[in-house]
């Protein structure tokens, strides 16, 4: 028994950031928070630390920039200058102008794809996953804070009080 | 939470719980089509079958069939991409510059923008590749030795940045517009009863639980890509307009193309996204979501897009007077008094001159003449485009080979099927799709819902009497 999660429903995203709080400062650590919407302020109030996914759009995006670079002076400087229309291709840096466009759109295209793949893998979402999302009604209407009673320093009576104070309209157990 | 204004009118009408929000959205995916929906699929698919059918006989045939000729090589096909590739800025301006913006409106509109965004481009792209007429060297455009030697493909022309423009438009979009719903997905999975249907939203939701980390990330991720999409939407038509403005052609060679360009396509693709929602929030029954405060946003768009293109085409006409040079001139002359005229004056009329009547706020929130001029519009961007390539082709440099244009069947066959194409995979997105984000709409309900808009003023008069 001791070892089961505790859910908290709550159908108020309002209230839930403040439940979060409330446990949070008391020195609770909150496993996560489900809901069916983007809750503003509860990655403060639960302390979760910032994404720093950006940076995967950043680097792919170099990444998109340099390769492009790289193909446009291989494919026309070097390997076979072409001269189309009488613009220079001899120096990159000449033609330049004409390589920024596939410049600007490979560097799009690297860095929304990197990190759109990214977001899927570090979240475990890809086709086929499973949800684990504890109660169906928490991408419609309802909101679950999740702890570990066994991980606390309270009493697990002591937690479900806090929690049921806050607003809690159930509290659910499981694995 | 943070309250909105009085003034500003609630954006969802009613007074709605969260839970009535999945329902109302989940109502067309769950519940069975009306007649008046299979009758449009019936219509929508035998074009899109008949559009098929002619490019099967283009194909076979050879591009012979089109009304092209020597002088006019580029018309209906490359004014049918031009149209097609413009409708679909919509969709990434509503969804990406609009989310930079905060525009809260957007939230109802945006994922059907976007899926008229992929579609549009879907039957854009096609032009390119069916116009090489051997649709099987297709390949020939992407950055590969080809078997001749180790010749490459051109970086200098702007027809290859197209190639690298639409097809990152095309799966940027496609990534962004999916991203967005998987949570939605999630939503429709965790409510179904159907196993056969809650495998197919099992797969499509990729697993999603909805948990504070996911949300996190999702927001950065949507924000950064809608970061990213908002140039790049500008560099599509950009680019697009490049295809024209780095020839030697008189009427195309102007360096306003760009801008004019980008304009004209948020113009057109609003005038899509009113004709398909007008009509998709009344069967769908989605009128407390889409109301008339968003057809008149939309409205506004058009007038302030609409201008744009207005001074460019008066712009465009001063400069080629100004300009000195005989060719130019004569290509604007050609325009409005030549042979075809009549297409120059339906352009002028429809995007100049109509679009200036939604200034009168009665007829910007009224449907059914919004309806009617989002078609005007639709009909004036079409023939823009038109106007542009034939009007500056069919009569060049050399009054030795100048000629007129006149379509086949083909020509209209082609174009018609893609009308179909595109109908069909919008009446299909709109049965089996969360029409309307969800996940995103529910974060604004205790902002701009009506109930919740109500309680607070009176929650305020409360206050007011202490």
């Amino acid at each position: 028994m001791s070892s089961k999660l505790i859910y908290a429903v709550y159908d108020d995203p309002d209230t839930t950031v403040e439940a979060g709080r409330i446990v949070t400062d008391a020195g609770i650590k909150v496993n996560t928070v489900y809901s069916p919407f983007p809750v503003h302020g509860i990655d403060d109030a639960i302390k979760l630390p910032r994404t720093r996914i950006s940076v995967a759009a950043f680097l792919f995006g170099a990444m998109g920039t340099s390769f492009a670079a790289w193909m446009t002076w291989y494919m026309l400087i070097y390997d076979w200058p072409m001269n189309v229309g009488g613009k220079p291709s001899f120096s990159f840096a000449e033609n330049f102008p004409s390589f920024v466009p596939v410049m600007f759109e490979l560097t799009i295209l690297l860095g929304a794809h990197g990190m759109i793949w990214t977001f899927f893998f570090i979240s475990g979402i890809l086709p086929g996953a499973k949800n684990k999302n504890p109660d169906p009604r928490t991408t419609d209407d309802k909101f679950i804070i999740e702890i570990d009673p066994s991980k606390q320093a309270q009493k697990e009576d002591e937690i479900i009080g806090m929690l049921k104070n806050a607003g809690a309209i159930e509290i659910n157990r499981g694995e | 939470m943070h309250g909105e204004s009085q003034y500003r009118v609630p954006l969802i009408r009613g007074d709605k719980t969260y839970h009535q929000i999945t329902e109302d959205i989940c109502a067309p995916i769950e519940g069975r089509a009306g007649k008046l929906w299979y009758l449009a699929f019936t219509v929508s698919a035998v074009a899109a079958l008949w559009g098929v059918g002619c490019i099967s006989y283009l194909l076979g045939t050879g591009v012979g069939v089109w009304g092209l000729n020597r002088t006019v090589n580029w018309a209906w096909d490359i004014t049918n991409f031009v149209w097609w590739v413009g409708i679909g800025h919509a969709g990434t301006l509503i969804s990406a510059v609009l989310l930079l913006f905060r525009q809260r409106w957007r939230m109802a509109v945006n994922r059907s923008a976007e899926a008229m965004t992929i579609f549009a481009v879907v039957c854009a792209g096609m032009f390119p590749l069916i116009h090489m007429g051997r649709l099987w060297v297709g390949y020939w455009t992407l950055p590969l030795p080809n078997q001749f030697g180790s010749l490459w493909v051109n970086f200098n022309s702007p027809l290859l940045w197209d190639v690298f423009a639409i097809s990152t438009y095309f799966s940027v979009s496609l990534g962004f517009w999916y991203t967005g719903l998987i949570p939605d997905f999630a939503t429709v999975r965790d409510r179904q009863v159907i196993p056969w249907m809650k495998k197919i939203y099992q797969i499509t939701s990729f697993g999603w639980s909805g948990t504070a980390k996911q949300w996190q990330r999702f927001e950065e991720v949507s924000l950064v890509l809608a970061g990213m999409s908002t140039p790049l939407v500008l560099s599509v038509h950009t680019i697009v307009s490049f295809d024209f403005a780095t020839s030697v052609i008189p009427g195309w060679h102007t360096t306003i193309f760009p801008p004019y360009f980008v304009a004209g396509a948020i113009f057109s693709g609003f005038a899509m996204v009113l004709t398909l929602l007008l009509i998709m929030r009344k069967v769908l029954k989605l009128e407390d979501y889409i109301t008339v405060g968003h057809v008149e946003s939309m409205n506004k768009i058009i007038i302030v897009t609409g201008s744009i293109v207005g001074v460019a085409y008066i712009t465009e006409l001063f400069v080629a007077y100004y300009s000195g040079v005989q060719y130019e001139q004569y290509a604007f002359l050609n325009r409005a008094t030549g042979p075809l005229a009549w297409s120059y004056w339906i352009m002028m009329g429809c995007n100049v001159i109509s679009p200036q009547v939604f200034w009168i706020k009665k007829l910007r929130t009224n449907l059914t003449f919004t309806f009617f001029m989002s078609l005007v519009v639709n009909v004036g961007m079409w023939f823009e485009r038109f106007v542009i390539i034939v009007t500056s082709l069919h009569r060049d440099y050399l009054p030795s080979s100048w000629t007129m244009f006149y379509p086949t069947w083909v020509d209209v066959g082609v174009y018609v099927g893609t009308m179909g194409i595109f109908f069909t995979l919008f009446l299909l997105f709109s049965r089996t799709f969360p029409v309307i984000a969800m996940a995103e709409l529910k974060s604004i309900l205790k902002i701009s819902g009506e109930g919740w808009k109500k309680r607070q003023k009176e929650h305020e008069h409360e206050h007011d009497h202490h």
